[in-house]
């Protein structure tokens, strides 16, 4: 990257910048104009100059040059105005003068303002661009923070500086110069006193600037750090909570935002210092202009008259000249904080653009085998990890590589997979080295997974079909406004250097992985689901998520039948009880109170169970069926018996997870309250504690928590309540309270209460894990197993994939890896987070039933243990960096070799 | 049922005949209500324990896992407690269990099971003296079968 900062926006932005400098020098004529012209009204219209005969008029607006060889041509002969018509007349030139001077000054600022932007955004993309080109070994020596502050923060100056950059300088300059020779024209010697002063404010400020930007370099410095550490912290808050080291950052943290401190501070002490010391010689020179001039007038020497003119053009000097110095401190801090950057960026072996290069169209299949030629590969500290390696995984080959962790079979791994890159020797494809292929084959026809998946912020479908998105495949067609907003963004983009790629177009590679669209996906997705026995935890996630009706309809449409079928086969395996489905007209006896009541659900956010049953509504229809009080006496109830039951456990006691109404920190407030309410009645209590004891009957299950508190009375209250209250739902709460139906989705219920429609009873042993059997088994009879599946795959997987299990994003990796059918798939000790049972079983799936349908790609797969090499077509052994066996499992055994010792 | 009709079964049962009424009501209500159908199994040979369980209705088979078949060894009905064993020394299941008549369970969670034994050391003597009474009479029979050799 260019290394100065003005050469950087020169090369990127003359034409605008000369552009911009003709505006400018063409706005001064309005601008000039507009100072004259108050002399002008003042002499004229309103003393009455050339006016002084009665009914006198004037010439305006005569326009009229003398031209080479035309002589005087007149292009417009003017008006003749009156005294009263002149004045009105030159006001209105006025006025117009002032609209078109702030029009110039709209444009520029626009102007400058946007050119800012678009090199702001240049720069940032130009960074993130050299990130994505960086060689992998750089990624072990810098922190993402860090990175991450440089192109947010630190360019961003950058941005409001480019629109200044050659604008200002020419600008101000030329005010000071006329400033200056003003002066000088009025009296040569002031006039050289006054460019002395200058002469000294230009030498000695920059230079008291200097620390100025020494020290800004270092906040510069000091702050990416402290967002480096931030970033430390937040990603590595396990291990400080784990060791008890969170007074250590602390104690870094406050020492670093001290040293932040001070250097801040100085930096604002020098800088109003120097401040003073510019505004002193600033104002020194009128000084030397009364003093000298004065003495110089007294002697005669000097005309008054010269004098105060001097004084007075001297005025216009300052601000110029403040506004100068003060952009020559921008451009040197701006620079400073750009070259800082463009250092940290300037990174040797930065990978050649071409390599990275978008294609479109389909890469066709590897033809050749994969070699390593003589390959020696070594680690950040320069040890050797793999020496002189040479060896050849031909096309459909499964290949197993075998050795104790570190003997060179991982290495091996990282280079086939351009993650590390050989000290010697080279990897090649048909002779060519597969460092200088394009990424376009490489990363389409090779896949890898190693046991550190990365999963992107997004769902776990975004995640799963990372590894086809190579291009934008489809033209999205847009229209009206949204074309022309298209249309706008492109260009942009281009102006500010960066590619047009559509973002919103699909860029999913359906034909590489071997499907025709978006559905029949899962077709080539479940089975790899299946082999690395992930679907199950997918189902179960649908089953938990709440889903999106829009998008899901081929289920959501189907859910009667769904439920249907749910009866059906419960009825025919007689497991009736299992679940009590909801009845609009009957109680159900294994969910709460307060969701018998309800009989539907709250959307949330807007709405919750505290906020519904504080509703005016809730309330009265509570009250009009007399449920407020036999619920009251049912919550003290509640609340004596869980205190009999409670009161003498330590708070910390397992028992409390079945408490399922209170916390352990709530027996006490209970307890006072009971002394005070038991044996009074309803009206002896407060609101506030009628709804705290209330609440504990909604919660109450008859079945579960069996204190013996629900009569058939009440249930047929309940349920009457029930329909009371839906039956005159207001308008507000309509809109957020869902109620069951049999014959509909219920779009705030999640999927499994969705097809359930119902409650699991509590007696049933093992009910929801045979639920869950008895579902998965019923969306495969029904053909919706696909659905469940791509519903599940629309969850969020967190940052990092955090919210998934770590043994979940190893399978998923290795199905990313495996759906993108490459010709070489290699699996580097891809799941340890696994029992080695599971880790066998999948690398079984794979190996065996993955690929009977055809598509057979060569597998190089470094085991963790050696026990299943015999499902390979040839092993590899390797130690301390050398291949040391290579041969089918058979020979090898034979062999006597290390393998057999690493198998026995 | 009720807490309360628990809680009078639960004293029937001898390893909680020592028990306050009280504390085997807190037993009761942080165990699990479970029903079974006959022929379904409360746990297998084999399996991790993680519960013992209190039957308060029904009756229900053990048997053992042989080379010759599973064998029925012992059939118990109401107010018996099994799968106690395999909870206290964290070992597999010794034997299935299956309800031959629809039956009706309290599960008691190993977690909480201990920590009631912890908390009730009247019940750990109880549970003691059970299993010393099960060991001597295990014993005896023992004898008995090698004097017949």
């Amino acid at each position: 990257m260019e290394k100065s900062l003005t050469r950087y926006i020169w090369s990127n932005t003359r034409f605008q910048q000369i552009w911009i400098l003709t505006v400018v020098a063409a706005s001064m004529v309005p601008y000039f104009l507009s100072f004259d012209l108050p002399k002008q009204i003042v002499n004229g219209p309103i003393q009455g100059t050339g006016f002084e005969a009665e009914g006198a008029t004037q010439t305006f607006m005569r326009i009229q040059y003398t031209l080479p060889y035309f002589g005087k041509v007149m292009f417009f002969e003017g008006l003749q105005l009156t005294r009263f018509q002149m004045l009105m007349a030159l006001s209105l030139v006025f006025l117009l003068l002032v609209v078109i001077n702030g029009l110039f000054k709209l444009y520029i600022n626009t102007y400058k303002g946007r050119l800012g932007e678009r090199m702001l955004r240049r720069i940032r993309f130009e960074l993130i661009d050299r990130v994505l080109r960086f060689p992998p070994s750089q990624f072990k020596r810098v922190k993402s923070a860090e990175i991450a502050t440089m192109i947010k923060d630190e360019v961003e100056p950058m941005g409001g500086f480019t629109g200044d950059a050659f604008v200002q300088p020419a600008l101000l300059g030329g005010q000071a110069i006329t400033a200056l020779v003003f002066i000088i024209l009025q009296n040569f010697w002031l006039g050289m006193i006054a460019a002395g002063i200058v002469a000294v404010q230009g030498v000695v400020i920059p230079r008291m600037r200097k620390k100025l930007l020494e020290l800004g370099r270092q906040r510069q410095l000091t702050a990416r750090e402290l967002s480096g550490r931030v970033g430390e912290i937040v990603d590595g808050i396990g291990t400080i909570h784990g060791n008890d080291t969170s007074n250590y950052e602390r104690a870094d943290i406050a020492a670093r935002l001290g040293l932040i401190f001070s250097i801040r501070y100085d930096l604002y002490q020098w800088k109003f210092l120097v401040k003073f010391i510019n505004n002193f010689l600033a104002q020194v020179t009128p000084f030397l202009f009364y003093s000298i001039g004065g003495v110089l007038a007294l002697q005669g020497r000097l005309d008054i008259g010269q004098l105060v003119a001097v004084i007075n053009a001297y005025k216009d000097l300052p601000g110029p000249l403040k506004e100068l110095i003060d952009w020559d401190q921008s451009r040197q801090d701006v620079q400073i904080k750009y070259a800082q950057v463009v250092e940290q960026f300037n990174v040797d072996m930065l990978v050649d653009p071409r390599i990275q290069a978008v294609v479109h169209d389909p890469v066709g299949k590897l033809e050749h085998s994969l070699n390593a030629v003589n390959l020696t590969l070594s680690d950040d500290s320069g040890a050797r990890l793999v020496e002189h390696v040479s060896l050849e995984i031909k096309l459909g080959e499964t290949v197993a590589i075998v050795g104790t962790s570190g003997s060179g079979g991982e290495a091996i791994a990282e280079a086939f997979a351009r993650l590390l890159w050989p000290d010697s020797g080279r990897i090649t494809i048909d002779g060519k080295d597969i460092l200088e292929l394009p990424e376009s084959i490489t990363g389409r026809r090779i896949a890898y997974a190693a046991s550190d998946a990365y999963f992107f912020h997004g769902t776990l479908r975004d995640n799963l079909l990372y590894g086809l998105k190579h291009a934008p495949l489809t033209k999205v067609e847009y229209e009206g406004a949204k074309a022309t907003k298209y249309k706008w963004n492109i260009n942009e983009a281009r102006l500010a250097g960066n590619p047009d790629l559509d973002l919103n177009s699909d860029w999913v590679d359906y034909q590489s992985a071997g499907v025709t669209g978006p559905h029949d996906l899962f077709t080539v997705v479940r089975p790899v689901l299946e082999a690395v026995m992930i679907s199950q935890d997918i189902v179960d996630l649908a089953l938990r998520s709440q889903v999106d009706t829009a998008t899901h309809a081929d289920l959501t449409s189907r859910i009667v039948e769904l439920r249907q079928a749910l009866r059906k086969s419960l009825k025919d395996e007689d497991l009736d009880g299992l679940v009590v489905p909801f009845e609009p007209k009957a109680y159900n006896p294994q969910a709460t109170i307060g969701e018998n009541l309800l009989f539907g659900t709250v959307k949330r956010p807007m709405m919750t169970n505290l906020k519904l049953a504080a509703h005016p509504y809730f309330r009265s229809v509570l009250r009009d069926s007399g449920l407020n009080i036999d619920l009251y006496n049912m919550g003290l109830e509640i609340a004596a018996n869980a205190i009999e039951l409670f009161e003498d456990l330590p708070p910390d006691h397992p028992f409390f997870q079945q408490l399922t109404f209170m916390t352990a920190d709530d027996i006490p407030t209970y307890q006072l309250l009971l002394q005070k309410l038991q044996g009074r009645d309803f009206d002896a209590a407060s609101p506030d504690e009628r709804s705290s004891i209330i609440r504990l009957s909604f919660a109450y299950i008859e079945p579960r928590h069996r204190f013996g508190l629900l009569t058939d009375e009440l249930m047929a209250k309940i349920v009457d309540a029930r329909l009371r209250f839906h039956k005159n739902l207001p308008d507000d709460l309509k809109a957020v309270v869902e109620r069951y139906d049999a014959k509909k989705f219920i779009t705030s219920a999640n999927l499994m209460d969705n097809v359930l429609f119902g409650r699991i009873g509590f007696t049933q042993a093992d009910g929801p894990e045979r639920i869950r059997v008895i579902l998965r088994d019923l969306f495969d009879k029904l053909g919706l197993y696909d659905s469940v599946l791509s519903i599940g795959l629309d969850f969020d997987v967190g940052s990092g994939g955090k919210r998934i299990t770590n043994v979940q994003r190893q399978k998923l990796n290795v199905a990313r890896a495996l759906l993108k059918r490459a010709d070489y798939v290699i699996f580097n000790r891809p799941l340890p987070a696994l029992d080695q049972r599971v880790q066998d079983q999948i690398m079984r799936n794979i190996l065996q039933d993955l690929h009977v349908e055809g598509h057979a790609p060569a597998i190089i797969w470094v085991l963790a243990n050696s026990s299943l090499a015999n499902l390979f077509d040839r092993v590899l052994v390797f130690d301390r960096g050398t291949l040391v066996e290579d041969g089918t499992h058979a020979t090898l055994l034979e062999k006597n070799g290390i393998f057999k010792e690493l198998v026995s | 049922m009720l807490l309360k009709d628990e809680v009078e079964m639960l004293r029937r049962i001898p390893l909680f005949s020592g028990v306050a009424p009280a504390k085997l009501k807190l037993l009761a209500f942080t165990s699990d209500r479970v029903s079974y159908r006959a022929e379904q199994a409360l746990f297998r040979q084999g399996d991790m324990a993680d519960a013992a369980y209190v039957i308060l209705s029904g009756t229900a088979d053990v048997s053992v896992d042989t080379p010759n078949g599973l064998i029925k060894v012992a059939e118990v009905e109401h107010d018996s407690i099994v799968g106690e064993i395999a909870i206290l020394c964290d070992v597999q299941r010794t034997a299935t269990v299956t309800a031959s008549t629809p039956l009706e369970a309290l599960r008691i969670s190993k977690e909480h099971f201990l920590k009631l034994l912890s908390d009730y050391p009247e019940m750990t003597i109880e549970i003691m003296r059970v299993l010393a009474s099960r060991l001597s009479h295990t014993t005896a029979e023992l004898s008995e079968e090698r004097s017949k050799h």
